[in-house]
C-alpha cells in the first residue's frame, strides 16, 4: 500500500520527460503544482484548477491529463511528459507556422493534447479533432488556426507515411 | 490549491481498504474514498468538502476489471470513462459516457466516481438503470449486491464503497439511444440527458438533469409505450406525468427543461423506431 | 544596394514571441518562482450589500504560517482611475458579493487560503440593487451615499448625488426635438444584457516588495504599468521614482487587466509584513467574482428619418452597468456617448449616457470600450427600422453612412484623414457574406440559413495627453534593441513595433531585438496598452526614435566618410553616400561611435529616442458634449451566417466575415489573427456568456465549467477577414489602431442573423437556445406539442 501523510511532507519519485525527480509534496498537492513549484517546469499553466480549460494538460503514459485534477502522489510510477519534453515535436512547429499562438497561455496545453491526438489517431477526422480539443479553452485565437495546425500535421504524417 | 492536509492511502485489496477506513475513522478522522479523484480535488479546493484521510481505490484489482464473466459484464469502479468508451462493450454506456465532461477529463473520471458523485447528474447511471444493472458494494459489514437505482440518490452506509457494476449480457446490445442537451456548448452539465433502449418491444428510459437525482419512472415509461396514443400525445402525457418537481436554475428554467425534454423524447422515438 | 533589406511593413513576418511561447519557455508572472516569498489571499464578502459590523480574525490567526491580516480600517481611503470611489478593502460597508474584506499573508498559498476561510464578518444586510434598471428607479436603495464627495481623478465624470448614477454624460447636437417632430417615420427599441467576464486564460496576479530604501517593486499582470505608479503616488504617497513596475508578457487581457486592483492590495499586504515579497494570485473564481468584469448594458434607441429614408434625428439612453464601483465604466459611459450614433450621419442627436451603480461585481474596460455594446443596440435598430421602411438593411446603411465632411455626435469634423471608408467596408462585407435580397433560405435538411450584418466605428478614446515613448539602442554588431512600455498581451504589438523600426531604419527585422518585458525603470512612459492606441502612439514614437537614430548615424558617418550629413542615407545596415552607394560604412563600425585608424574617436553609442503625444484632443463640454475626443475613427463591417434549427432552438455559426479599414496594415497575419480572435470573442459572449445572479446578488456561474465559453467546434466554420487600407495621415506608415475592432460588430451581426431566422427581434443577450425560446414568446412552464 502506498501512503503519504500530512504531518510531514512526503518524498515521492516522479518520472518527468525521461528524468526522475525526488520531490517533496503534501498529499493534497496537485501534479500541476508539483511540476511547477517543485520541479520548476512551468510550461503547464494554472488557469482554472478545476478541469475546465486544459491549460495544465500534460501527458501521463501518453494520454492527455489535466494535471490540476491529479494529485502528485497519484502520478508516482507514471511516465509524465510536459511541454518542456516536446521541444522537437512537429506539432509545436506547426503551431508556430500556422499562426496558432497569440498570448500563448493556452499553447503548451493545446500542443500536448494535439500531439497525443495525432499519435493515437493518425486518421483523425473533424469530429475526432473537435472531441479531443474541446478539452482546451483558448480566448485569443478563435480555434481556427489551432485546427489548421492539427490538420497540417495529420497531412504531413500521411505524406511521410 | 487544496487548503487543507490529508493522509493519502492506496490499498491493494478491499480488505485493506476497509481496515484502513475503520482505523482512521476510529481516530475520529473524516475519511473519503477516491477513484478518479476529480471531484474530491475540485470540491476540496472550492470549499465544498474537507477530508482528513483519502483512500484511493485504484490499486484494488476488483476495482480495475473490465470483463465478461458468464452472463454478466463486470465493470470495476475505477475504470475511467475513456476506457469504457474505447472498449465499447456496452454501446449505450459508451455513448452516454462520451458526453460527460471533456475528453481529457474522461481519462481521469471513473464510472465509480461518477455514480457516487455528489453532483446531481451522474449520467453513467442512466444506461445502468435501463439495463437493470446491479452494483457491488463492500463495507465493514461485508459485501452486498444492490440494484443500480439504489445509487441514484446516493448515500451508502458509512465506510462502504462501490467496487463493481454488473450488467446482464443480454441487455448490452439492445437497440438504444442516448441524448443530451446543455445550456450552450457541448461540454457542460446536462439540462436534460436521457438514455433509452428497447427490450421486448418496450421502451425503457432514464433521465438526468431534470430533477435532484437521475431517475427512471414506471408511469412515464408506461405512457411512452402506450400504443393507443399518437407519438405527440404520448410525449406530452409523459411529460405531464413526470414524477417529481423539475429543476429550475441558472442552467435552465423549468419550462425550458420541459420543452427540451419534449424535443429529446421526439428524437428518441425517431431513432428507436428506425432500429430493428 | 537593396539586397539585404526587404520591405517589412505589409509583410506577414512571424511573431517574435511565437517560438518561445510554443516551447513553454515564456515566463508569465506566475512562472517566476521565488523561494521564500509570502503568499496573500483575500477573504471576500458573502453579502452583496451590507454594513460591516465587525471582522473577527481570531480563528484565522490560529492557522500555522500566517504572518499578517489586513482589514479595511487600515487603509480606509477610496481609490479609482476616474472617480475615487473604491476602498481597496471594503470599509464599513460591502457593495458586492466577492468584494475583498481582508487580506491574509502566509508562508504557503494553502495556509493563506485556509485562513481566509476563517475570517468571520458580522454583517447587517441592506436591500440589494440587483439590476441596472432597478438602480435607475427613483426609490432604489443607495449604494454610495457620498458619491458627491468622491475625488475626480480625471475630467468628464459627473456623479449625481442621492442617486445610483456615478456619471451622466450628455450629447446635444442640433435640435433633436424639432427634428424628431418633423420625421416622416420613427423607430424605437430597447436592448439589454448582463455583466459578463473577460476570462483571459491567465488570471490576474501581482507581487510587491518594499525595499529598505523605500523602493517599491511591483510585478503585475497589468496593461497599465504607469497607472500603477500614478495610483501608488496619489494614494500611498510614494515618490513616483521609487515605484518600479515590471510587466511580463500577459496571457490575454481584453481590457480586464487595465484596472488596478491587485497591486494596491499586494502593497498593503507587503507593508504589513515589513516589506517582504508578497504574491497575490487570483484563482479563477476570484478572477471572475472579485476582479472587475465586463459591463452590463441597457439601451433605448430612437431613430427618425425623412421622406428619403435619411436619418434626421437620433436619441440614445444608455444605462451602463458599472457594478459596485465606477472604475472604467465611467469612461465607457463617456465613450459610448461620443460615438453613440454609430457610423451614420445624423444631424440632430440627443444622448444621455448613465454610469450606474449596482450591487454586482464592478466592471472595467473590455475590448471595444463601450462600442460592441452600443453597436449591438444601433445595428439592431438599423435592421428593424429598415424592415419597417421596407428597405434593404444594407441599402439603408449605405444611404446614411458617415463620410468626410460630416460631424460626429460631439461635432468633431471628419476628414479623409481621420475616418476610414464606411461605405466601402459594408459593400465589401456584403459581397463576402453573399448577401441577397432575401437573407433567409432553407437547407435540404430543413435548417434555416440566415445572414446578418453590422457596420461599426470607434475612435481611440485615450486621454487628451496620452503618449508613448520608445528607445532604440544600437549594439556593437549594428543590431538594435527596442524598448518601450507597450505590453505584449497576445496582440503581437512587439512584432509590429519591430517591423516599424526595421522599415524606417531599412534594416532586417531580425536585427531588431525587442524587450518583451516592461520595466518602468528604463522603459519610457506610456499611457496604457489599451484603446487600440499602441500602434498609433508607440508606433509613432518608434518612428521618431528611428529618425533620431538616423540623424546620429549620419552625423557620425559624415565625419567618418568626410562628407556632409545631407549626402548620406541609412539602409541595409550601412550609412552610405546617396549618389555613390558603394561608398559607405557599416553601422556596426559606428554604432558605439567611430574610431579612426589612428585612435581618434567621434560620436558614441547611438541611442535614438522618440515620443508621440496626442494632439488637438479636447475634453467634452458638460452640457452638449462638444469636443474633439479622438484622433481618428476606424470603421469596419462584419457579417455572420447561421444555420438555425427551429425545432430545438439551436444554431451553428457557419461563416463570419470582417472587413476593416485600419489604414495601412503593418502585418497582415497578426492583423488577421486579431480580427478572427476578435469576432470569435464577440460571438462567444453574444451566444452564451453572462453572469447569472440569484436574488441575493450572488453569481451562480463563477467558474469555467458553468460560465460557458465557446469551445473547439462552436466557432464559425469559416472566418473571412479582409482589409481596406485607407491610409491615415498621421499613423505610422498610414496605420490606424485595430486591436479591439474585431469584436465590435459580432453581437449585432449574430443577433441580426438570428432575428431574420426566427422572425423574432433578438434584443437581449446572450443568445442561448433558452433565451431565444423565451423571446419567441412561449409561455413560461407551458409546452405545446
Ligand atoms: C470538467 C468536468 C466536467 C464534468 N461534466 C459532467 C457531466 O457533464 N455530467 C456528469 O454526470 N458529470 C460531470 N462531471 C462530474 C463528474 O462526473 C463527477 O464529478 C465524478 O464524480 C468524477 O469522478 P471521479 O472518478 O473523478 O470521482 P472522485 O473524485 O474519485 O469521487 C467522486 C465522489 O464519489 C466518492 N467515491 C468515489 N469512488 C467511490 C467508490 N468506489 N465508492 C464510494 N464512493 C466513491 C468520492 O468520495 C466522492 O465523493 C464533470 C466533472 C469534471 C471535472
Ligand atoms: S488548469 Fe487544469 S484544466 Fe484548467
Ligand atoms: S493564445 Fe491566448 S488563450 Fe490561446
Amino acid at each position: 500500500m502506498i501512503m503519504s501523510n500530512t504531518s510531514k511532507y512526503t518524498v515521492i519519485p516522479l518520472l518527468v520527460n525521461g528524468q526522475s525527480h525526488d520531490v517533496m509534496v503534501r498529499s493534497a498537492d496537485t501534479l500541476l503544482h508539483t511540476l511547477r513549484e517543485q520541479i520548476g517546469l512551468t510550461g503547464a499553466k494554472h488557469a482554472c484548477g478545476n478541469g475546465d480549460c486544459g491549460a495544465c494538460t500534460v501527458l501521463v503514459d501518453g494520454k492527455p491529463m489535466h494535471s490540476c485534477l491529479m494529485l502528485a502522489v497519484e502520478a508516482v510510477s507514471e511516465e509524465i511528459t510536459t511541454i518542456e519534453g516536446l521541444k522537437h515535436s512537429e506539432m509545436r512547429q506547426a503551431f508556430v507556422e500556422q499562426w496558432a499562438i497569440q498570448c500563448g497561455y493556452c499553447t503548451p496545453g493545446f500542443i500536448l493534447n494535439c500531439h497525443a491526438l495525432v499519435k493515437e489517431h493518425p486518421d483523425a477526422d473533424d469530429e475526432k479533432i473537435e472531441e479531443w480539443l474541446q478539452s482546451n479553452l483558448c480566448r485569443c485565437t478563435g480555434y481556427y488556426e489551432i485546427k489548421q495546425a492539427v490538420k497540417f500535421v495529420l497531412e504531413m504524417n500521411k505524406k511521410n507515411g | 490549491m487544496i487548503p487543507f492536509n490529508f493522509d493519502y492511502f492506496k490499498p491493494d485489496s478491499t480488505e485493506e481498504a476497509i481496515k484502513t477506513y475503520t482505523s482512521e475513522w476510529k481516530l475520529g478522522k473524516k475519511v473519503v474514498y477516491f477513484t478518479g479523484g476529480t471531484e474530491v480535488i475540485t470540491f476540496s479546493r472550492g470549499g465544498k468538502m474537507t477530508a482528513d484521510a483519502v483512500i484511493d481505490l485504484k490499486g484494488i484489482p476488483d476495482c480495475t476489471v473490465l470483463e465478461m464473466v458468464g452472463e454478466k459484464l463486470i465493470i470495476g469502479a475505477a475504470i475511467t470513462l475513456n476506457q469504457l468508451i474505447e472498449s465499447d462493450v456496452f454501446p449505450l454506456l459508451s455513448e452516454t459516457a462520451r458526453r460527460i465532461a471533456d475528453h481529457t477529463s474522461r481519462n481521469k473520471i471513473t464510472i465509480g466516481g461518477n455514480l457516487m458523485s455528489k453532483l446531481n447528474y451522474k449520467e453513467c447511471i442512466l444506461p445502468l438503470l435501463v439495463a437493470e444493472a446491479v452494483v457491488v458494494i463492500v463495507g465493514p459489514k461485508g459485501m452486498e449486491e444492490l440494484p443500480a437505482e439504489k445509487l441514484a440518490s446516493g448515500i451508502l452506509e458509512e465506510g462502504t464503497f462501490l467496487t463493481q457494476i454488473k450488467v446482464p449480457v443480454s441487455n448490452l446490445n439492445l437497440p438504444y439511444t442516448s441524448l443530451k442537451r446543455t445550456r450552450t456548448t457541448k461540454v457542460g452539465y446536462p439540462i436534460v440527458s436521457l438514455a433509452a433502449l428497447i427490450k421486448e418491444d418496450r421502451i425503457r428510459v432514464a433521465f438526468s438533469g431534470l430533477d435532484e437525482y437521475p431517475f427512471r419512472s414506471a408511469v412515464v415509461e408506461a405512457t411512452l409505450n402506450d400504443r393507443t396514443l399518437s407519438d405527440e400525445q404520448r410525449i406530452s402525457k409523459a411529460i405531464a406525468k413526470l414524477p417529481t418537481s423539475i429543476s429550475d436554475d441558472f442552467l435552465a428554467s423549468k419550462g425550458f427543461r420541459k420543452f427540451t425534454l419534449g424535443i429529446l423524447l421526439t428524437e428518441m422515438n425517431t431513432v428507436l423506431e428506425g432500429q430493428p | 544596394m537593396q539586397n539585404g533589406f526587404h520591405k517589412t511593413v505589409g509583410t506577414a513576418e512571424q511573431r517574435i514571441d511565437a517560438i518561445e511561447k510554443s516551447t513553454g519557455n515564456v515566463k508569465y508572472l506566475g512562472d517566476k518562482l521565488t523561494k521564500g516569498m509570502l503568499h496573500a489571499k483575500v477573504a471576500t464578502s458573502t453579502e452583496a450589500h451590507a454594513i460591516i459590523k465587525s471582522i473577527n480574525t481570531m480563528e484565522a490567526w490560529k492557522v500555522p504560517g500566517v504572518h499578517a491580516i489586513v482589514t479595511g480600517d487600515m487603509f480606509p481611503f477610496p481609490i479609482g482611475p476616474i472617480l475615487a470611489d473604491r476602498p481597496p478593502l471594503a470599509f464599513k460597508k460591502v457593495r458586492y458579493y466577492g468584494e475583498p474584506v481582508a487580506i491574509i499573508v502566509a508562508e504557503h498559498p494553502y495556509q493563506a487560503k485556509q485562513a481566509a476561510r476563517k475570517i468571520i464578518v458580522d454583517y447587517e444586510p441592506l436591500p440589494i440593487v440587483n439590476s441596472v434598471e432597478q438602480a435607475f428607479q427613483k426609490d432604489a436603495p443607495l449604494i454610495h451615499e457620498q458619491s458627491g464627495q468622491y475625488t475626480k481623478i480625471i475630467d468628464n465624470v459627473y456623479p449625481v448625488p442621492g442617486t445610483n448614477i456615478a456619471s451622466h454624460i450628455k450629447i446635444r447636437k442640433g435640435d433633436f426635438g424639432q427634428a424628431w417632430a418633423a420625421c416622416t417615420d420613427t423607430f424605437t427599441a430597447t436592448y439589454s444584457f448582463n455583466l459578463s467576464d473577460h476570462a483571459a486564460m491567465e488570471t490576474r496576479s501581482a507581487t510587491v516588495e518594499i525595499n529598505p530604501d523605500g523602493r517599491v517593486i511591483v510585478h503585475s499582470t497589468s496593461q497599465s504599468p504607469y497607472t500603477i505608479k500614478k495610483i501608488f503616488n496619489q494614494f500611498f504617497n510614494l515618490e513616483v521614482g521609487k515605484v518600479i513596475v515590471h510587466i511580463p508578457m500577459l496571457g490575454g487581457a481584453f481590457g480586464g487587466k487595465g484596472a488596478v486592483q491587485l497591486e494596491p492590495l499586494a502593497y498593503l499586504a507587503s507593508n504589513a509584513v515589513g516589506g517582504k515579497l508578497v504574491k497575490l494570485h487570483f484563482e479563477r473564481e476570484e478572477d471572475m467574482m472579485t476582479a472587475p468584469c465586463h459591463i452590463g448594458f441597457n439601451a433605448t434607441v430612437k431613430l427618425g428619418v425623412n421622406q428619403e429614408g435619411k436619418l434626421m434625428a437620433g436619441q440614445y439612453t444608455f444605462l451602463i452597468e458599472a457594478g459596485a464601483y465606477s472604475d472604467q465604466a465611467a469612461g465607457i459611459t463617456r465613450a459610448a456617448a461620443l460615438d453613440c450614433t454609430g457610423p451614420y450621419h445624423i444631424p440632430n442627436v440627443w444622448c444621455d449616457s448613465y454610469c450606474m451603480y449596482t450591487n454586482h461585481p464592478y466592471a472595467t474596460s473590455f475590448r471595444g470600450y463601450g462600442h460592441p455594446e452600443l453597436t449591438f443596440a444601433i445595428e439592431r435598430t438599423m435592421d428593424q427600422f429598415a424592415n419597417k421602411l421596407k428597405m434593404d438593411p444594407i441599402e439603408f446603411r449605405l444611404l446614411n453612412a458617415i463620410k468626410p465632411g460630416h460631424t460626429t455626435p460631439t461635432q468633431s469634423v471628419l476628414t479623409v484623414n481621420n475616418i476610414g471608408d464606411a461605405a466601402k467596408c459594408i459593400t465589401r462585407a456584403k459581397e463576402l457574406i453573399e448577401w441577397t435580397s432575401d437573407p433567409v433560405s432553407t437547407t435540404k435538411d430543413g435548417l434555416i440559413r440566415a445572414k446578418g450584418v453590422a457596420l461599426f466605428w470607434k475612435t481611440s478614446t485615450t486621454s487628451t495627453n496620452a503618449q508613448a515613448g520608445a528607445i532604440l539602442l544600437f549594439e556593437p554588431d549594428g543590431s538594435v534593441k527596442l524598448s518601450c512600455a507597450a505590453v505584449e498581451l497576445g496582440q503581437g504589438t512587439k512584432t509590429i513595433l519591430a517591423q516599424i523600426a526595421a522599415e524606417r531604419l531599412k534594416m532586417d527585422v531580425s536585427e531588431i531585438h525587442v524587450t518583451m518585458e516592461v520595466n518602468t525603470q528604463y522603459t519610457p512612459h506610456q499611457w496604457r496598452t489599451v484603446a487600440s492606441s499602441t500602434t498609433f502612439l508607440a508606433g509613432n514614437a518608434v518612428l521618431a526614435a528611428a529618425d533620431d537614430a538616423i540623424r546620429q548615424l549620419k552625423k557620425i558617418g559624415a565625419v567618418a566618410l568626410q562628407c556632409s550629413e545631407e549626402d548620406l542615407e541609412v539602409g541595409n545596415s550601412r550609412v552610405y553616400i546617396k549618389s555613390d552607394p558603394m561608398k559607405g560604412i557599416a553601422i556596426k563600425t559606428i554604432a558605439l561611435g567611430y574610431k579612426f585608424p589612428d585612435g581618434h574617436t567621434v560620436g558614441g553609442q547611438v541611442i535614438g529616442t522618440g515620443v508621440k503625444m496626442q494632439r488637438q484632443l479636447t475634453t467634452m463640454d458638460k452640457e452638449t458634449g462638444f469636443g474633439d475626443p479622438g484622433p481618428w475613427w476606424s470603421v469596419g463591417a462584419q457579417g455572420v451566417e447561421i444555420e438555425w434549427d427551429e425545432r430545438n432552438f439551436t444554431y451553428k455559426i457557419i461563416k463570419a466575415v470582417t472587413v476593416m479599414d485600419g489604414g495601412t496594415i503593418i502585418n497582415p497575419m497578426t492583423a488577421t489573427q486579431q480580427m478572427r480572435g476578435g469576432i470569435f470573442l464577440g460571438l462567444s459572449i453574444a451566444s452564451g456568456e453572462s453572469f447569472e445572479f440569484n436574488e441575493q446578488g450572488v453569481i451562480q456561474n463563477p467558474d469555467l465549467r458553468t460560465y460557458q465559453m465557446m469551445r473547439m467546434g462552436d466557432q464559425p466554420s469559416e472566418y473571412i477577414v479582409e482589409f481596406i487600407e485607407t491610409p491615415s495621415e498621421d499613423g505610422p506608415f498610414g496605420a490606424r489602431g485595430i486591436g479591439e475592432y474585431g469584436v465590435i460588430g459580432a453581437a449585432a451581426a449574430l443577433a441580426n442573423s438570428l432575428s431574420s431566422a426566427t422572425n423574432v427581434e433578438m434584443n437581449k443577450l446572450p443568445l442561448t437556445p433558452e433565451m431565444i425560446w423565451r423571446m419567441k414568446g412561449e409561455a413560461y412552464d407551458s409546452v405545446q406539442f
